[in-house]
C-alpha cells in the first residue's frame, strides 16, 4: 500500500541522487582541472611535514679516545678520555648506530653514532601556533567584549559612546590593515614583539564582534527578569551579574562559537607579519616543493579539523546546560 | 506608609500619552487597596513608581518615611522592603524554585545560605508548593509560578506588597490558588496595593477601591460604595462593562 509518505521517500531518494552526482562532478572537475595545467600530484610529500624522521647524530665535543662502550638499561654510554686525563660520558638510545669503536682515537667533532628521532614538522608547528594565537585572542576577545558589551548598553554617556567608537572602529576597517597598524605603529611604540602584537590586534577585533553579540544577547533577556531583581533590592551590578549574564550567556553561546571559528580563521592573515602559522606554513611548504594544492589542502584540511572540533564541542555544551529552558 | 502627593508622569511615544495626571493617594499600614480601571489608565504606571521602576517627573512619593522622589535616597533598600508580583511572574528561569526565593537573600539581605533556605522552605510551604522546591520554573503551571513569585517577594520581609495585575495571565482554573495566598497575607495584616479586576477578591479583602481613568483617580471608597454605589458616570461604565 501506499502510504501517506510515499511521495516524500521518492523526493528525497531522488534528492539523495542528486547529491551523490553533485559531489562525484565536483571531484570529476577537480581531476579535470589539474589535468589540464599539467599538475603532477605528490602526496606523498605532505606526511613529512606533519611528522618526520630525523637523524640526530652525537659528536665528540673533545679530543680524546673512546675507553669504554656500555649498555645502561636501555640507553648505550659512550665513555671518552680526553688528553688531559678527564673522562667525558655520551649517551644514546640502545637502538643508535654506533660509529666508534673502543680504543679509537678522536678528533673533536668527530661522529659518535647517529639514531632516528621523530620530530614534529612546520604543519604542526604552526597549527600549534594558530591555536594558540586563536585561544588567546579569543580568550581575551571575550573579557574585552563583555566589557564594552555592559558599557554599549549603559545609560550614561561616557562609557556608551566609547564603546561605539571602538566598536564601529574596528568593524569599520579590515583586519588586515589593523595587524599591520598593531604591528607596525603599536608594536614599534609599545616594543612589542609581532606575537603580542598579533595577539593584541586579534583580540580587539574579535572584542568588537564580541561586544555587540553580549549587547544583543543582555538585550534579549525580557526586561522583566531586570525589574523582578531590582524589585527584590538588587542593585543594577547584582542583577546583571546573578540574574541577566548568566541566561544572556547561555543565549549568546552559538553565536560566540562561531565567532571563534571566524577567529581561527581570520587568525591566518597574522602569516604577514612573519609569524609561522598554519597559513604561512602552508606558503612555506609550497615554495619549497612546489606543490601548492597538495600544500594548501592540507592547510585547509587542519584548519576544518580546528573549526570542526569547536563546533562540536559547543554542541555539547549547548546540550548539557539546556537545564532551565 | 505611602504617601503619594501630586504625581505626573508622562511618556512620549508616537503620540504624547499623559500617563499620571496629579495623582494624590494615601495607604495606611496593615490597609488593602484595589485599584481598579481601564486598560491604560495609569494603574500599573502607578503601582511601579512606588517601586520606582517607573520614574515620574513631578510629585512626591514617600514610602515608609523615606521620600522615593528624593534622588539622595538608596531606591534598592527601599525596593527591599517593598515586594512587587509580576502579571509575568518573571521567575528567574536559570534557577530553581528555591533558588529563586534565596537568592536575594543572600546577595541583598546578607544572610547565610542556611538561613536564607530555612526561611525560603517556610514560604514555600506557606504558599503550598514546598515540594517543588527543587525543579525549574518552566515544569510549573502558571499559578504554581505566581505562588512561588509571591513567595519570593516575601522573602524579603517587606512592608509593603505590591500585585501588579498577577492573576491576568493565568487559566481561570489557576487564579483561585493564587487570590488564596493573597487573602491569606491581608489576614496577616500585610501592607498591600494590587492591581486587579478580581471583584471577589477585592471585595472580601480590600479596604479601599480606587477606580482611575485617563491617568487620574476618578473615584474611592469602600468596595461596597464602588462597587454598588458608584458616583461618577466614567466608573459606572467601566463597572457596566466587566461585570
Amino acid at each position: 500500500m501506499r502510504d501517506l509518505l510515499y511521495n516524500v521517500r521518492v523526493r528525497h531518494s531522488l534528492s539523495w541522487s542528486i547529491l551523490v552526482l553533485i559531489v562525484i562532478g565536483i571531484f570529476f572537475g577537480i581531476g579535470k582541472a589539474t589535468k589540464k595545467v599539467d599538475y603532477v600530484w605528490q602526496w606523498n610529500r605532505m606526511p613529512r611535514y606533519i611528522l618526520f624522521k630525523d637523524d640526530v647524530e652525537i659528536t665528540t665535543e673533545e679530543d680524546g679516545t673512546v675507553k669504554t662502550i656500555e649498555e645502561k638499561g636501555d640507553r648505550l654510554s659512550i665513555t671518552v678520555r680526553t688528553l688531559d686525563g678527564g673522562e667525558a660520558n655520551y649517551s644514546l638510545p640502545a637502538s643508535a648506530d654506533i660509529s666508534v669503536e673502543e680504543g679509537d682515537d678522536l678528533y673533536a667533532g668527530d661522529t659518535l653514532g647517529s639514531y632516528k628521532k621523530w620530530r614534529v614538522g612546520i604543519l604542526l608547528i604552526g597549527l600549534w601556533m594558530t591555536l594558540k594565537l586563536s585561544a588567546i585572542s579569543g580568550i581575551l576577545g571575550i573579557v574585552i567584549g563583555l566589557f564594552t558589551g555592559l558599557a554599549r548598553i549603559s545609560s550614561s554617556p561616557a562609557p556608551k559612546w566609547l564603546a561605539i567608537l571602538y566598536i564601529e572602529l574596528i568593524r569599520g576597517t579590515p583586519l588586515l590593515v589593523q595587524i599591520y597598524i598593531f604591528y607596525f605603529f603599536i608594536g614599534q611604540v609599545f616594543n612589542l614583539s609581532s606575537q603580542t602584537a598579533a595577539v593584541l590586534a586579534l583580540s580587539f577585533f574579535a572584542g568588537a564582534y564580541v561586544a555587540e553579540i553580549v549587547r544583543a544577547g543582555i538585550q534579549s533577556i525580557h526586561r522583566g527578569q531586570m525589574e523582578a531583581a531590582r524589585s527584590l533590592g538588587m542593585s543594577y551590578p547584582l542583577a546583571m551579574r546573578y540574574i541577566i549574564l548568566p541566561q544572556a550567556l547561555k543565549r549568546i553561546m552559538p553565536p560566540l562559537a562561531g565567532q571563534f571559528i571566524s577567529l581561527i580563521k581570520d587568525s591566518s592573515l597574522v602569516s604577514i607579519i612573519a609569524i609561522t602559522d598554519l597559513t604561512k606554513a602552508g606558503r612555506e611548504i609550497s615554495t619549497s616543493t612546489f606543490s601548492p594544492f597538495e600544500a594548501f589542502f592540507t592547510v585547509a584540511a587542519l584548519y576544518l579539523i580546528l573549526t570542526f572540533s569547536l563546533s562540536m564541542f559547543v554542541q555539547y555544551l549547548e546540550r548539557r546546560y539546556a537545564a532551565g529552558d | 506608609m505611602i504617601d503619594v502627593t501630586g504625581l505626573y508622569k508622562t511618556y512620549y511615544t508616537t503620540h504624547k500619552v499623559e500617563a499620571l495626571v496629579d495623582v494624590t493617594m494615601h495607604v495606611d499600614r496593615n490597609e488593602v487597596v484595589v485599584i481598579i480601571g481601564p486598560s491604560g489608565s495609569g494603574k500599573s504606571t502607578l503601582l511601579r513608581c512606588l517601586n520606582h521602576l517607573e520614574t515620574a517627573e513631578k510629585g512626591q512619593i514617600v514610602i515608609d518615611g523615606i521620600e522615593l522622589t528624593d534622588y539622595r535616597t538608596n531606591i534598592n533598600k527601599v525596593r527591599a522592603e517593598v515586594g512587587m508580583v509580576f502579571q509575568s511572574f518573571n521567575l528567574f528561569p536559570h534557577m530553581t524554585v528555591l533558588r529563586n526565593v534565596t537568592i536575594a537573600q543572600t546577595k541583598v539581605r546578607g544572610r547565610s545560605m542556611a538561613e536564607a533556605e530555612k526561611i525560603a522552605m517556610e514560604l514555600l510551604e506557606k504558599v503550598d508548593i514546598a515540594e517543588k522546591a527543587g525543579v525549574y520554573p518552566s515544569q510549573l503551571s502558571g499559578g504554581q509560578q505566581q505562588r512561588v513569585a509571591i513567595a519570593r517577594a516575601l522573602a524579603m520581609q517587606p512592608k509593603i506588597m505590591l500585585f501588579d495585575e498577577v492573576t491576568s495571565a493565568l487559566d481561570p482554573e489557576m487564579i483561585h490558588e493564587v487570590l488564596e495566598v493573597m487573602e491569606t497575607l491581608c489576614r496577616e495584616g500585610m501592607t498591600m496595593v494590587v492591581v486587579s479586576h478580581e471583584m471577589g477578591f477585592a471585595r472580601k479583602v480590600a479596604d479601599r477601591v480606587i477606580f482611575m481613568d485617563e491617568g487620574r483617580i476618578v473615584e474611592e471608597g469602600t468596595p461596597d460604595k464602588i462597587y454598588d454605589h458608584p458616583e461618577q458616570d466614567r466608573t459606572k461604565a467601566f463597572l457596566a462593562q466587566i461585570l
